[in-house]
């Protein structure tokens, strides 16, 4: 006699270890495959491009901290230099050598985050976790020496930074860039050829270069599934164009793939601080702006290759000391349009992995 | 670099092609007439040459006369960007038609500003509000929301 069998819809989430924040997914399984999944969203929902439109272009800055919280200073860079593109505002070279140096750390430690987390819910409960979580405490260490702030950086400025680094952050700088190299080459070790790793991410959550590229995907997920798109290549923005630096990609675009690309970002991210450290000038760290900033009626669209992939802001500007409209192009929400596509057919503790993969912060899903 | 196309020659273009479907351009976008904006982009997808097979980011704005959707498109083979806009008058019953079926991308990006600016697009499978939660009332993100 055959057992009756029906669909059961589980909701993970809001509240779940595994979905990084207060995401959830409404899964729809028969027996544990899943056969439907949707995202909901919204639990974080703050309200950031409407209050935008209420406060100076100066105090939007701390507000970009609390989009990606695992990486703000990206954040500030993608607004600064969407401002600066509107109201053309020049930038010394000494910021923007401390500008690269920060973004590229802060791309290490939310790749180190990224990292250490999938692995957690691949079932390497906190061990590898605890090893990236001590590299990337010495990273923010480092941004603390910079402006005294471990979490939301508030840093960069319009027109520069907010100050110069102190003597000994170069100090501690160069020795954790030595350092750095070797720690990589230790989790590759550790994990590359890691049988719980490999069986967990290898082949599972495959996106299709199609599908990644129609859906928008951008960052280490759009490279994990072949497409050699950085903007920092494609459309270098600040000082980019100056460094020597490759553009790892992935081939099938697997859980693991997305998990190399990262591994490797991280090594090309080192490069890029130390031809920055090398070079990096003498001189003002900040350009004069008016604290009123009265940018001319117009509309500015900057974007920058955030960790997660393309962060964009779209400024508008009607000529007062407030933007008239602020938008997010989020790519931790864009990134997640494909999750359904890639997690059908797997189980409940797929879906798990394949979250992991994409490395969201609700932060910026919800704004 | 990425290339920005110039808005004024390919609007010119589209306007040979289709008639009366370009409304204005200017040296960085040009702006569609609603009507014709699943034709163009299709245009713009599918032909050689400009190949945009990467919607970057879809955003909408309120002039308090008239809606803006702002689309950022690129093209990943040819490195090169374009701007196309499109608008609507009627601020009670605004609609669009959806891109979905062109570029995915555009699917919570459309559900989130049919979400905060009460813009809905003709043609998406899922036309519902995205961050906000069902029966909340009126879109945050118009200029008459208090």
């Amino acid at each position: 006699m055959a057992i009756r069998t029906e669909p059961f819809v589980i909701n993970m989430g809001p509240q779940h270890p595994s979905t990084h924040g207060v995401f959830r997914m409404r899964l729809t399984l028969d027996g544990e495959v899943v056969v439907n999944l949707e995202p909901v969203f919204g639990y974080l929902h703050r309200g950031i491009e409407k209050l935008t439109e209420g406060r100076t272009y100066a105090q939007i800055i701390p507000i970009t901290d609390r989009l990606d919280y695992a990486s703000p200073m990206s954040n500030n860079l993608a607004y600064v230099l969407a401002v600066e593109k509107l109201a053309e505002i020049p930038v010394p070279e000494r910021a923007e050598y401390l500008r690269v140096i920060m973004v590229e750390l802060q791309r290490i430690a939310n790749h180190l985050l990224a990292v250490g987390s999938l692995l957690n819910d691949c079932g390497a409960y906190f061990t590898p976790f605890m090893y990236m979580w001590r590299e990337r405490e010495s990273i923010v260490d480092l941004f603390d020496m910079v402006c005294g702030q471990r979490l939301t950086y508030n840093y960069m400025r319009i027109g520069g930074v907010s100050h110069d680094v102190p003597e000994r952050f170069l100090w501690a700088l160069d020795k954790f860039i030595g350092r750095m190299a070797f720690f990589i080459d230790e989790y590759d070790e550790l994990l590359a050829e890691n049988e719980i790793l490999l069986i967990r991410t290898k082949g599972v959550g495959i996106l299709s270069k199609e599908l990644a590229i129609n859906s928008s995907a951008s960052g280490p997920v759009l490279r994990a599934s072949g497409v050699k798109w950085d903007i920092r290549k494609a459309d270098p923005y600040s000082i980019y164009g100056r460094f020597q630096f490759d553009v790892p990609t992935g081939t099938t675009g697997d859980c693991y793939d997305r998990y190399r690309v990262r591994i490797e970002e991280m090594r090309q991210s080192l490069r890029i601080i130390k031809q920055a450290l090398q070079q990096l000038p003498p001189g003002e760290v900040k350009s004069e702006v008016p604290p009123l900033l009265r940018p001319a009626p117009g509309e500015a669209y900057g974007h920058i290759e955030s960790p997660k992939g393309e962060l964009g802001f779209y400024l508008v500007s009607d000529g007062s000391i407030a933007p008239y409209r602020l938008h997010i192009r989020a790519p931790a929400l864009i990134n997640l349009t494909a999750l359904r596509d890639m997690v059908i057919g797997w189980k409940v503790q797929d879906a798990v992995v394949v979250l992991g993969s994409i490395d969201i912060c609700l932060g910026e899903v919800d704004r | 670099m990425t290339l920005l196309l110039s808005g004024e020659k390919t609007g010119t273009k589209l306007e040979e092609k289709f008639p009366g479907s370009i409304v204005e351009s200017n040296r960085d976008s040009f702006l569609v007439k609603s009507e014709f904006l699943l034709p163009v982009a299709t245009y713009i997808k599918n032909t050689p040459g400009l190949e945009f097979n990467y919607l970057a980011s879809i955003t909408a704005v309120d002039y308090d006369d008239y809606f803006e959707v702002v689309y950022h498109l690129t093209s990943l083979r040819h490195n090169h960007s374009l701007v196309m806009k499109t608008r609507f008058y009627d601020r009670d019953n605004p609609h669009l038609p959806s891109v979905v079926g062109l570029w995915r991308g555009a699917d919570f990006q459309e559900r989130e500003i049919y979400d905060l600016m009460g813009i809905s697009f003709d043609g998406h499978p899922n036309m519902t509000r995205l961050f906000l939660w069902d029966s909340f009332e009126g879109h945050p993100l118009r200029r008459d929301y208090l």
